[in-house]
């Protein structure tokens, strides 16, 4: 990208002891010094240690539904039990980890440092996000610790406003808690790339992540609201027995489907969208080379949070809905993966005649993108009207949306975090640890959840604690699969862990990136960056001349 | 996809495994591009940097009306499949279920019930009218390649032809509690020669237009429906399928849902010429979804669009063609409409 003037006698930056110069991580001390920072990148931090330990308690849920599952017959827990662990499952991994995970961790840090900005428009707020986050973690937290929802993540009506288990309001209202946080850290952001750009850098000359991010907060800031007053109203209704959702009272049953997808379908955008802003960076750095078709890629983001609010009622194709409003929403659901397929080609299309390095970070890109594919492409499967009729509520789904949201985001996300982690840290992580990781979590993954297509062709129900004895093998694998992807995902756990402390001392920009957050020094000096940057350039512009400075 | 047993399971299992090619094609074609590339450009020095394209539109172009003309087709096909398989069939023989936590229950068109399992004829179009009693439910017949939800307060409907004699799982397909995972049975298909003989051997059951007729009298119906349409509310004979002409302006089908609405809700749709208000009584919380289904059959029972072909008086549940219906059995002399 991104030139930036660097007026004369600006010293080269080389490795070095973070200890020697002043940096963010340094500049102040003790545990207030972090928990009221205003610095979005310890507020990054804060972030990052939170969500890693929703995502360990999520883990945690999963592995004993997969040991659950490995016998047809419930014989490990208890029905009750299995259906609050799927439940936990789900709230926590997609609330309280994947919603805010490449967001509020690796955006915080990076969105102001690509835009050359000393900090989020407003961070005080950007502080209050985190806890307001925290706090409605707290609320799902104590439902958990104190027996649990069996409703599923989705709380369809009217079994979560007639259900006997009576942590159905505070699992809501945790939720909708945190949802505020989601709101006011995508109007920061919203706010950040629209007031702080440095001098010079126009919207097209913005690296992609940018855009990724933009595209997400606004999801983040239009459908959040709506996923509150649904489940607001559910509250309502359980408590005061107002009919709203329960025909028993007067209620509509679908109406609560209707508003939870409103939500819940851009939501899944919320969830992919910034991986695939990483991976552009990601793909960029790796083969030196902007990304091909940039503002195609750049306009698909945008493109793909505002049609993303039109296909919502592709969940609804077995609920009850009319057979024309099915078709509405099928030919909507088939269009909106065009800007996705478009993302793809071009991805696969800038490592044609690129410098193409297959470091850690790139790996990690390379998965996510098959990853993607294959989830996308069963996305359309499940668009399909005859065929959603069988494949709706089966595993064919579960499997699909995993490799979307964990083949696709969760891999962007790790793939991101070993990217800049020399940059966060000022330490490198160990390479070839980090290759095997990605090669474990890569194989792993899809012996975990590609089996559970079948199942889902055959016709394996999700939600089932016991199931039919056909299925058997299939679960089998899954369950092996997952331990492989446990240990896969550990491993980056410890390796980065240990890093902090021994990995080798990082340079300013160990992958010679033209993304402007390199221009910094590593780790970065509490304001970022010594001087204004003027950005003259258009991103990753990779020539000769600039290779020196990398 | 398992083994097929439904008349349309053959062109889902096309369409899926058309699909299934495509999607292969594609995932392989950019998974070789990438392992391709990623070894033919790999970087060879550490100073290398390549020469920067910038796109290049036609390609752009091309790559985006593909995969557009691509979906269209499969939307267009999966979308025509579609409405085919969810319309019923004009002579289908009709069966009601209810869904309740965690059990099925479903009646014949000659007034057995059965728990968890569900006997239909081969070859026979069947409907089943199905409705749930407390949470949403989902009737799942993967061999047959068709689901429905089941909710409460409505009627939902699943259509299909059983192709192969045979017994088929049955699963709820819709969360719906502690045991949803227990709410399973078996749906049979039989011959039709060997389903007459079931049904032969289940039938000491009474007709539900006969039991409607009960429930018509022990909830005071008939002091205000008439048949000679001299009470406070209008006869019902004749009714079903009419077009009704209602106090608000509006025309509605008389069917089920209709019928339903009536008993539960009656202030929501008035018959014109009898108020608003009207002077039925709700029975909401009174009449459980069981006696509903009866009332309905009866309230059918008494004639209407649909029951011609049927023959005036029958008590069958109409559609269900004189061949498939089987004897009304001893009970059928008090079925009849009332005298
Ligand atoms: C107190 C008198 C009364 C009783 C008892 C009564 N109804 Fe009604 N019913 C009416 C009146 C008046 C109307 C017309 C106004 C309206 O549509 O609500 C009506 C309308 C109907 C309709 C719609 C008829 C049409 O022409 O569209 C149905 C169906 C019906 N009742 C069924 C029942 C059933 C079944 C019961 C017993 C469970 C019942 N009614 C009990 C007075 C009564
Ligand atoms: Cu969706
Ligand atoms: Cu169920």
């Amino acid at each position: 990208m991104a030139t930036i003037s660097q007026p004369a006698g600006q010293p080269l930056r080389s490795p070095r002891s973070p200890e020697i110069r002043e940096t963010y991580l340094n500049a102040s001390s003790g545990l207030r010094s972090w928990l009221f920072t205003v610095d979005h990148k310890r507020i990054a931090w804060l972030y990052l240690m939170a969500i890693s330990f929703m995502f360990l308690i999520g883990s945690a849920a999963a592995t004993v539904m997969r040991l659950e599952l490995l016998t047809p017959q419930g014989d490990m827990i208890q029905a009750g039990t299995y259906n609050k662990l799927f439940t936990m499952h789900g709230v926590v991994m997609i609330f309280l980890f994947l919603v805010p995970s490449i967001p509020a961790v690796l955006g915080n840090f990076f969105i102001p440092m690509m835009i050359g900005a000393r900090d989020v428009a407003f961070p005080r707020l950007n502080l209050l996000s985190w806890y307001v986050y925290m706090f409605g973690a707290a609320f799902i937290l104590y439902a958990l610790v104190t027996g649990g929802v069996d409703t599923g993540w989705t709380f369809y009506t009217p079994l979560s406003t007639t259900n006997y288990t009576q942590n159905v309001v505070p699992t809501a209202l945790g939720i909708l808690i945190v949802g505020f946080s989601s709101i006011l850290t995508g109007l920061n952001f919203i706010v950040t790339i629209h007031k702080m750009r440095a001098p010079g850098l126009t919207w097209f000359k913005m690296q992609l992540f940018l855009w990724s991010l933009y595209a997400t907060s606004l999801i983040q800031v239009l459908a959040t609201p709506v996923l509150a007053i649904t489940l607001l109203l559910v509250a309502i209704e359980r408590t005061l027995r107002v009919g709203i959702y329960d025909p028993a009272l007067g209620g509509d049953p679908l109406l609560f489907q209707h508003m939870f997808w409103f939500y819940s379908h851009p939501a899944v955008y919320i969830m992919i969208l910034p991986g695939m802003g990483v991976v552009s960076e990601l793909i960029s750095t790796f083969t030196r080379k902007n990304i091909f078709g940039y503002k195609f890629v750049a306009i698909s983001s945008v493109a793909i949070a505002v049609y993303g609010f039109l296909v919502w009622g592709h969940h609804l194709f077995v609920a009850g809905q009319s057979v024309y409003a099915g078709m509405v929403f099928s030919v909507l659901s088939f269009f909106v993966a065009i800007p996705s397929s478009i993302k793809v080609f071009n991805w696969t299309a800038t490592l044609w005649r690129g410098s193409v390095s297959l470091q850690t970070p790139m790996l990690y890109a390379l998965g996510f993108i098959g990853l993607f594919v294959v989830g996308g492409l069963t996305g359309l499967f499940l668009a399909a009207l005859a065929l959603d009729v069988h494949l709706s509520d089966t595993y064919f789904v579960v499997a699909h949306f995993h490799y979307v949201m964990v083949g696709g985001m969760l891999l962007a996300y790790l793939g991101g975090l070993h990217y800049w982690w020399p940059k966060m840290t000022g330490r490198m992580y160990p390479e070839f640890l980090g290759k095997i990781s990605a090669v474990v979590v890569f194989v792993g993954f899809n012996l975990t959840f590609f089996p559970q297509f079948v199942a889902g062709a055959l016709g394996m129900n999700r939600r089932y604690y016991a199931y039919d004895s056909e299925f058997q093998i299939y679960n089998v694998l899954s369950t092996a699969g997952s331990t492989i992807l446990g240990l896969g995902f550990m491993l980056p756990l410890l390796y980065l862990t240990w890093s902090l402390k021994f990995g080798k001392l990082a340079s300013d920009n160990p992958w010679g990136s033209e993304g402007l957050e390199w221009k910094s020094a590593t780790p970065p000096p509490t304001e970022n960056f010594d001087e204004q940057l003027v950005v003259v350039r258009g991103p990753h512009h990779y020539t000769a001349k600039e290779q020196v400075v990398g | 996809m398992g083994e097929q047993a439904s008349s349309i399971a053959g062109q889902i299992d096309i369409l899926f495994w058309f699909m299934t090619l495509a999607s292969a094609v594609i995932t392989g074609g950019i998974a070789l591009a990438l392992l391709f590339f990623s070894i033919r450009y790999r970087r060879r020095s550490e100073n290398e940097v390549p020469v920067q394209t910038e796109g290049a539109l036609k390609l752009e172009l091309t790559w985006t009306f593909i995969p557009l003309i691509l979906s269209a087709f499969i939307f267009l096909w999966a979308a025509l499949l579609f409405v085919r398989m969810s319309r019923p069939e004009p002579n289908a023989m009709e069966i009601y279920v209810t869904g309740r936590q965690w059990m099925w229950k479903a009646q014949q068109p000659s007034g057995q019930w059965e728990n968890n399992e569900l006997h239909v004829p081969v070859g026979q179009p069947v409907q089943l009218n199905m409705t749930s009693i407390d949470v949403i439910h989902d009737f799942y017949i993967p061999a047959f390649r068709q689901k429905q939800d089941v909710l409460p307060g409505r009627y939902t409907t699943l259509a299909f032809t059983a192709t192969k004699a045979g017994t088929y799982n049955l699963f709820c397909a819709e969360y719906c509690g502690t045991q949803h995972s227990r709410m399973v049975g078996s749906v049979t298909a039989m011959e039709p020669r060997d389903y007459q003989a079931w049904l032969q051997g289940e039938n000491n059951a009474e007709s539900p237009a006969a039991r409607g007729l009960r429930h018509f009298e022990s909830y005071g119906c008939d002091t205000c429906h008439r048949q000679d349409n001299g009470g406070v509310g209008p006869t019902l004979v004749g009714l079903y399928g009419q077009q009704e002409q209602l106090a608000d302006g509006r025309t509605v089908t008389v069917d089920d849902s209709y019928i339903r609405e009536s008993i539960l809700n009656p202030q929501k749709q008035v018959v014109q010429g009898y108020g608003p208000p009207s002077r039925m009584p709700t029975y909401a919380g009174r009449v459980n979804e069981t006696e509903l289904i009866d009332l309905i059959a009866y309230i059918r029972s008494l004639g209407g669009q649909q029951q011609e072909q049927g023959g005036g008086g029958d008590d069958s549940l109409p559609g269900a063609g004189a061949e498939e219906t089987p004897g009304t059995g001893p009970n059928s002399s008090t079925d009849g409409p009332k005298p």
